[in-house]
């Protein structure tokens, strides 16, 4: 197990080696910065002082390791636009764009789970297929559209619900959230929806097909046979056993909430990193594009990596030698 | 014994080979949702192919706009004497011919990306199974790095290094596509290796090249085509979103997705349908692909198939 482990964790820090040399390769060589800052007045000496400022005369090896140590200690350079340390610039939105993401699963289980557990224990009824066909159509509406119907009906037409912004937020520990604040909570509620209404659509599925699975199994047999009432099999008998795949998956899918949060944050103006990430992009603000994407190659790989470890402590089946 | 030989010899008579068309019919009867979608899908490529004809309006064509007719909903009359269906843009922009030309560049870059794409991944998964040891290696290394981080951030990051434009979001596509199809085909194409006629055609001593192409290739690609259209869907959402964006296609080859972000800035003054036309036809195109698209894999699923 502890090879396992450790054959792994060096697998992962190849894998983020090689992300680091495809972002500084695609950041600093097939971009120019020197082109990107300078203005159009430079005289060839300016050019050339700035390339020698930001370094990029040097040989590109050189340039690459102290890139890498730079980033090792945490030192993403400092931002064009805001002018501040980048790192500290990313961290501050972080518990944005989490809040808004733990949200959404929350709602995806509560309402993508009855409904797909409603449509295995259903399979013939109408209302099956009508919950099977919304679905599709869930899945089949881009996200930055869904986006756009929500602000129309429920802050254009209904007026109920603000379209943008954060609203108020709370100090807890040191960090502003919008969860504890009903200005905040009403904010937070369409970027929400939003990017649950996919995690819905999963979840159902994942729902229903487990729910078909287990309830042809030989122990949902039995415990009918037993007489233990309906209620409590579908709560102690079936939802424990479908939930772990659920579980499993959902965890899975944070990564892609989180770059999805991107389109949600930049339609809501939700202050949050995939709204920084799209801001920069446009103001071809490089340190922070870099630095974002070297944090979330390290945030996949951490995930991929307990995952991994954990199914290998969990199912005795899998043999990792 | 010699009738034996001649029977696994000769085909049976009296069952000819379906033909594609009886195939196709097998498919889809009995399923109206799956149908419905097929004529939908046929119904937008003619669109898209004809707009020039079809179109009420050139929206390229700026002699032809008039700024009088800036905004107006949809129904209204047009200076020149038409009534604009779908309304009108800031511009005075017909937003029916908007759409319509919007058309041809969503699915002129769908269609390009994925077909590239996939054939990419179609080889690179066959040259995995048939070559085995440190080719495979690699390449299937390099097909759980792309599918373990998400299409949409991918196609972000490339953009912004690259820059926009049509052809930059056609490559960024094309990463997003070519991974799961070469996971796919090798995972056939590995269980077609034990097969004899693999072993009789390298005894027949043909190149590798010829044994994939010939042979491997054919076998294993069926699972590609039936996952191709959800493909075509994916790749129409995501260059709509990056569109969207604002690190998609240019202004100047406005596809649905840019569209759409035009009539963003007016959607709180309620100016709904700049935006909200685009988008339903988006959605409805992506719907019909992809309810035809489940009718494919239902069908191809053989447990499933047993039940129908």
């Amino acid at each position: 197990m502890l090879s396992f482990v450790l054959r792994r964790l060096g697998q992962s820090g190849v894998l983020v080696l090689i992300m680091s040399i495809l972002v500084f390769v695609g950041m600093y060589v097939v971009s120019d910065p020197v082109a990107v800052l300078a203005s159009d007045d430079f005289t060839e000496e300016d050019r050339i002082a700035l390339a020698s400022e930001l370094g990029v005369d040097r040989p590109l090896m050189v340039q690459y390791f102290s890139f890498l140590s730079n980033m090792v200690r945490g030192d993403f350079g400092t931002s064009f636009v805001y002018n501040k340390p980048v790192l500290p610039l990313i961290v501050e939105r972080l518990p944005a764009t989490l809040e808004v993401a733990f949200l959404a699963i929350g709602i995806g289980l509560c309402v993508g789970v009855p409904l797909g557990i409603y449509s295995g224990l259903n399979r013939k009824r109408k209302s099956t297929k009508t919950i099977s066909f919304l679905t599709t159509v869930g899945y089949s509406i881009p996200n930055f559209w869904q986006a756009l119907l929500l602000i129309l009906v429920f802050a254009v037409w209904l007026k109920v619900l603000p379209a943008s912004g954060r609203g108020d937020t709370t100090m807890l520990f040191g960090i502003e959230l919008s969860f504890f604040n009903v200005d905040g909570l009403r904010h937070m509620l369409l970027p929400a929806i939003n990017l649950a209404i996919y995690k819905i659509c999963m979840q159902t599925r994942l729902a229903r097909s487990g729910t078909q699975e287990v309830m042809f199994q030989d122990y949902m047999t039995f415990a009918r046979a037993k007489g233990i009432p309906r209620p409590r099999l579908i709560r102690r008998h079936l939802l424990r056993n479908i939930m772990i795949p659920i579980v499993t998956i959902t965890g899975l899918e944070l990564g892609g909430l989180i770059a999805f949060s991107t389109v949600t944050e930049t339609v809501f103006s939700w202050p949050g990193i995939g709204k920084l990430l799209l801001d920069s992009i446009h103001h071809a603000d490089r340190p922070v594009v870099v630095a974002y994407l070297i944090l979330i190659v390290m945030m996949f790989v951490v995930i991929n990596f307990v995952v991994d470890v954990l199914y290998a402590l969990l199912d005795p089946r899998i043999r990792y030698t | 014994m010699e009738t034996a030989v001649e029977h696994t010899m000769t085909p049976k008579p009296d069952k000819p080979e379906p033909t594609m068309w009886e195939r196709f019919r097998k498919v889809f009867k009995g399923h109206p949702m799956a149908i419905a979608g097929l004529i939908g899908v046929t119904l937008f490529i003619l669109t898209a192919v004809f707009a020039p004809f079809i179109a009420p309006q050139n929206p390229y064509d700026l002699a032809k706009l008039d700024i009088l007719d800036g905004l107006l909903p949809p129904g209204s009359r047009l200076y020149d004497g038409t009534y604009s269906a779908m309304g009108t843009d800031a511009l005075g922009r017909d937003i029916l011919s908007g759409v319509m030309y919007g058309l041809r560049i969503s699915l002129f870059v769908a269609f390009t990306a994925v077909l590239v794409g996939s054939t990419i991944g179609v080889l690179l998964g066959l040259l995995a199974a048939l070559r085995g040891g440190w080719v495979e290696t690699i390449i299937m290394r390099a097909v759980d790095l792309k599918i373990s981080f998400p299409g949409i951030l991918l196609a972000l990051m490339l953009l912004a290094i690259f820059g926009t434009g049509v052809d930059k979001v056609i490559y960024a596509l094309i990463i997003g596509a070519w991974a799961s199809k070469a996971r796919l085909v090798r995972a056939v194409a590995l269980s077609e290796m034990k097969k004899e006629y693999i072993d009789a055609a390298r005894l027949a001593g043909l190149s590798d090249f010829r044994i994939m192409t010939r042979f491997l290739l054919p076998n294993s690609i069926s699972p590609v085509l039936v996952v191709l259209p959800m493909s075509i869907s994916g790749a129409i959402g995501a260059e709509a979103t990056l569109s969207f964006l604002g690190v998609g296609v240019p202004i100047t080859e406005p596809s649905l997705g840019l569209l759409i972000a035009n009539g963003n800035d007016y959607l709180l003054s309620g100016k709904w349908w700049i935006s909200i036309f685009p988008g339903a036809v988006l959605v409805a195109m992506v719907l019909c692909i992809n309810v035809v698209s489940d009718r494919l894999r239902d069908h191809a699923n053989p447990y499933l198939r047993a039940k129908d």
